[in-house]
């Protein structure tokens, strides 16, 4: 109906549109700045790599580029020829795993009892920021440390030989599971006091009079925890749980640094390492391929993430 | 007002957006590789005031300082020659930084580099190692030598190898060297006294002439308790430095000759019985190897690796105590050596000859460079004399004199079988072979797929069969 009035409407209602629409568009123009940037850093590489990967784009001898031509499905073949990726995934998210479980439980226990007022921990704004801290150094010095620390004639060897329980140094970075552990204890380390203060920004949010009804009905400290925390602490575990399988799949600086070219024998080798191989060597084509598997794989995983997590309220809501 | 603001509150957004374009022009320029083999081709001027030379170590750099007649030190990468600034661009060589930074910088500055920016930013000199200098003397960046006026008579005295290694596809000479890197066994004067009776290189010579012999020395060592090298990837220049194939043949397929798959069945044995270890060159624990207090019998080397990499400077190490002595060793072979290359299209022609005759031909500056930093200079005359000359000492070699033992290391250099791909083949083998070693593949043929699958990760345009 009140499309056939359009004509109807007051001169002035019409005037105090156009004014609206007129300013509004400012909005539109404020913006462009972000598109823009978007579009030039984010979409067009996007577009770009997947456009690359179907084609032979890389370094000469010379180190010019060639001129990209279109080669089909070889770089996708080659990525996939050798079962390689599987191993990479394998490693990374192996690495990924042993790190995780930790963090995510040393965090949600530590912001159960930073946020625990009955508690009533002291100092615990000082260990919120220590706990952040190692997030706080680069994630390549951090890896060197480790390396320093773990090396042949390095302090952890002279101290067990000092402590008399290991006759000869041991050379922890030509073993494969010492290897994944150091990778993954750093991981944790720099990430644990991260997730707490997301967590306890969580566990803060939660309507106290909820806990006060609990123990009004007799509920223990533990029930309080599972039956009230959790389930309302989801939105952002879910959160935590996809971020941190995104920022574990693109785990790169720590084991390269540490391990070089993921030794011993290509355990401690991520994908993206991998793909590092072709950008070193410039092979855009390849690393485009790899990329945009990765792409994938990510988006699969994160959609595999958010169900699982949202299953049963699903389920419940209908 | 309103109009003006809408135009000022547009031409930012503009300008923002216009910001974001800039670098993002697509460079697809293709050179052809090929050089042409005579005549002004490489558009060699004069009168240039800044004179940029590119480097990866400092090695050069104090070469020109203490050798150059009246090079005027102003700071570590700056110095003047009369009116003429010299600016030394140094960039790591590691992960091939060095190169792809020439590459982009000669890439912008296009054919004879008429592109560059401004004159002053013109590439002069640049120096190439021997593991990609065959990539360089075919490019269309260096400059013929002869177009400097530098005659063959000016390079008589020089060892034919280093004219061979800097000589492109067509037969022209591109490069010239101030040393020659003949290379041979560093061992422990001492520890051979202990073990072997005698310290001296003809004796211990004997004990490893060769692979076998070398082999039953190191079990000889070992139940002494010493360890024959530091570390496997110790003797993997001495072998692949002898092979009689290519990495890359000429169809372009890869190809381990069986030089390298002996080294790696060596190198395995030796490791097994605890005669070395599987360190990487130049890693913490290859250095302490050289400690007095060490229980490492050799290292191989050229006269550089004495000279730049032992620690004579410091406390401790077996350099500055002169226990050192060499001997050819299993296989003579030869490492490294710096060659310096005119850039094509560079505006200090002159000024580049001098420095090539001075810095590579000049009997006085030669001698001066041996005896200074004791490195093994391309000079036939120079090392005659000082071979010859008694006084002549190397105190880290406690007082033994190496010249002619490198004199006649250099009759045996073969280039035929350098390819471009050799760094990263050497680099991708011996880290694949370090894995078998320490356990963690169980065959040399698990440790070969590896290599593989990682030579085709750095390769793409090689055939592995």
């Amino acid at each position: 109906m009140a499309q056939k009035n359009t004509s109807a409407i007051p001169k002035a209602t019409k005037h105090a549109n156009a004014r609206v629409v007129r300013y509004n568009k400012w909005g539109y123009i404020f913006l462009i700045p972000f598109f823009a940037t978007f579009l030039v850093f984010t979409l067009y590489p996007l577009v770009s790599t997947v456009y690359y990967s179907f084609t032979d784009y890389k370094k000469t001898i010379f180190g010019t580029m060639n001129d990209p031509k279109v080669v089909g499905l070889e770089n996708y073949k080659y990525i996939f020829q050798d079962g390689r990726i599987w191993k990479y995934a394998g490693n990374t998210m192996i690495m990924w795993v042993m790190g995780f479980i930790p963090q995510i439980l040393v965090s949600l226990l530590l912001a159960q009892w930073f946020s625990d007022t009955r508690l009533g921990l002291k100092g615990s704004t000082f260990f919120k920021t220590v706990i952040y801290m190692p997030n706080l150094i680069m994630a390549a010095a951090f890896a060197m440390l480790f390396f320093a620390l773990f090396s042949t004639k390095g302090p952890i060897n002279a101290m067990l030989m000092k402590f008399g329980w290991i006759e000869k140094e041991i050379e922890f970075l030509q073993y494969k599971w010492a290897t994944r552990s150091l990778v993954a204890a750093m991981n944790f380390l720099m990430w644990f006091g991260n997730t707490t203060i997301l967590l306890m920004a969580g566990i803060m949010g939660i309507d106290g009079s909820l806990y006060e009804a609990a123990e009004v009905d007799g509920a223990n400290s533990w029930q309080r925890f599972t039956k009230i925390t959790l389930p309302l602490l989801k939105p952002i575990l879910v959160y935590v749980m996809i971020t941190s399988l995104i920022g574990g799949i693109q785990m790169f600086d720590v084991p390269k640094i540490l391990t070089k070219d993921g030794h011993p024998a290509d355990s401690a080798t991520t994908l993206i390492m991998w793909l590092n191989n072709f950008v070193e060597s410039k092979h855009y084509g390849r690393g485009g391929a790899l990329s945009v598997v990765l792409f994938v794989f990510t988006g699969v995983l994160s959609l595999v993430v958010y169900f699982v997590m949202y299953r049963k309220k699903g389920k419940g809501a209908s | 007002m309103r109009k003006l603001k809408k135009f000022a509150a547009l031409s930012l957004v503009g300008m923002l957006a216009a910001s974001a374009f800039v670098g993002c022009g697509k460079k697809t320029t293709n050179n052809s590789g090929s050089s042409e083999g005579s005549g002004d081709v490489a558009g060699l001027t004069d009168g240039g005031k800044v004179l940029n030379i590119y480097v990866w170590n400092d090695e050069f750099i104090n070469r020109m300082v203490d050798h150059y007649p009246g090079y005027v030190k102003v700071d570590d990468l700056h110095g003047k020659i009369g009116d003429v600034d010299v600016v030394f661009t140094q960039v790591a060589n590691q992960d091939n930084a060095y190169q792809d930074n020439l590459d982009n910088t000669f890439n912008a500055n296009g054919e004879n580099q008429k592109n560059a920016k401004s004159a002053d930013e013109k590439v002069d000199i640049f120096l190439a190692e021997i593991d990609y200098i065959t990539k360089y003397v075919n490019s269309p960046w260096s400059a013929p030598i002869s177009e400097y006026g530098v005659t063959d008579a000016d390079l008589a005295k020089q060892y034919e190898y280093t004219k061979q290694a800097a000589t492109d596809s067509n037969g022209v000479l591109k490069g010239v060297s101030w040393q020659a890197c003949s290379a041979a066994m560093i061992y422990r004067s001492d520890i051979a006294e202990k073990v072997f009776g005698s310290s001296e290189p003809d004796k211990v010579q004997e004990q490893v002439k060769d692979w076998d012999t070398f082999a039953k020395a190191a079990d000889t060592l070992k139940a002494a308790g010493y360890q024959a090298m530091a570390s496997a990837n110790d003797s993997f220049r001495v072998f692949s430095n002898n092979v009689t194939t290519k990495w890359v043949d000429d169809e372009g397929v890869l190809n381990i000759d069986a030089n390298i798959e002996k080294w790696a069945k060596l190198s395995k044995e030796m490791v097994d019985k605890g005669q070395c270890k599987t360190f990487d060159l130049w890693s913490n624990e290859w250095n302490d190897g050289m400690k007095t207090s060490s229980n490492v019998f050799a290292y191989f080397g050229p006269a550089w690796l004495i000279n730049f990499c032992m620690h004579a400077s410091e406390d401790g190490y077996a350099a500055k105590d002169g226990l050192w002595k060499i001997t050819e060793g299993p296989q003579s072979f030869f490492w490294g050596g710096t060659w310096i290359l005119g850039a094509a299209g560079g505006d200090n022609k002159t000024l580049v000859k001098d420095i090539i005759l001075k810095m590579t031909t000049d009997d006085a500056v030669m001698e001066g460079i041996t005896r200074k930093d004791s490195d093994f200079v391309n000079n036939t005359a120079v090392n005659d004399k000082l071979a010859a000359d008694a006084n002549y000492k190397n105190a880290i070699l406690g007082g033994q004199n190496p010249t002619q033992l490198f004199v006649n290391g250099l009759t045996k250099i073969d280039l035929s079988n350098i390819t471009a791909y050799d760094q990263g083949c050497n680099e991708k083998f011996q880290a694949a072979m370090k894995d078998w070693f320490d356990g963690n593949y169980k065959s040399y043929e698990e440790a070969l797929a590896d290599f593989h699958k990682k030579i085709g990760d750095k390769y793409s345009d090689i055939t592995i069969k």
